[in-house]
């Protein structure tokens, strides 16, 4: 069962070339770490898909195992984990993030 | 969360970095005053070519199960000695930090 969901995210984040999982969604994030890494990626205006783990426990229980990382939001492009909040907000500052994001988007 | 559990406190959450990193300097500040929301700096020569998903893990992995039960909202800034030399060389043209 619990590997049923590990499979599932792994095809989630090889499916979309940039996915975030996140609480709430991006009109309605329910916490400031998720809605930091959303105005990141929407200050890029590149498009993403999102994933809202409380509207799935399994799922949310399953992304911190599935990356061994404790905590959400966590981005993926292209199927690698990325990191969560704090990283993304320190790639785009220092300018790491958008050739990543780019490259992901024109594969 | 799991209800009934005691809040983990700035100090604790200080030591057990430094426990899992004896060499780090480590600064936590409590951001609300509420015991729910840190922010913690932690400079370590060990995370020298480290990515910062590694860098992160490390210090995840010292907190453990608090990080699981007791940690609603850690945010972490990892560093090497030579990258906070070279931010605050670089200092007038970026952000500085406290460390």
């Amino acid at each position: 069962m619990t590997d049923d969901i590990l499979a599932q995210i792994d095809e989630q984040v090889k499916k979309h070339p940039i996915l975030i999982y996140m609480k709430g969604t991006p009109s309605f994030p329910m916490c400031g770490f998720s809605a930091a890494t959303i105005q990141v990626f929407d200050s890029l205006g590149v498009p993403y898909e999102t994933v809202d783990v409380l509207e799935n426990p399994a799922i949310r229980e399953g992304i911190k195992r599935y990356s061994n990382w404790p905590t959400i939001p966590q981005v993926y492009i292209n199927g690698e984990f990325i990191g969560g909040c704090d990283i993304i907000r320190e790639m785009h500052a220092k300018g790491e993030l958008e050739p990543l994001v780019r490259a992901a988007l024109n594969r | 969360m799991a209800t009934g559990v005691e809040p983990i406190t700035a100090e604790e959450i200080r030591a057990r970095i430094l426990e899992a990193l004896p060499d780090a300097q480590v600064e936590v500040r409590d951001f609300t005053g509420g015991g729910d929301h840190y922010e913690a700096v932690v400079v370590s020569a060990s995370f020298a070519g480290k990515s910062r998903v590694a860098r992160h893990r490390l210090v995840y992995g010292a907190l453990q199960d608090a990080m699981a039960q007791r940690i609603h909202a850690l945010a972490l800034k990892t560093l090497t000695p030579e990258e906070v030399r070279a931010e605050a060389e670089t200092a007038g043209l970026g952000k500085t930090h406290t460390l």
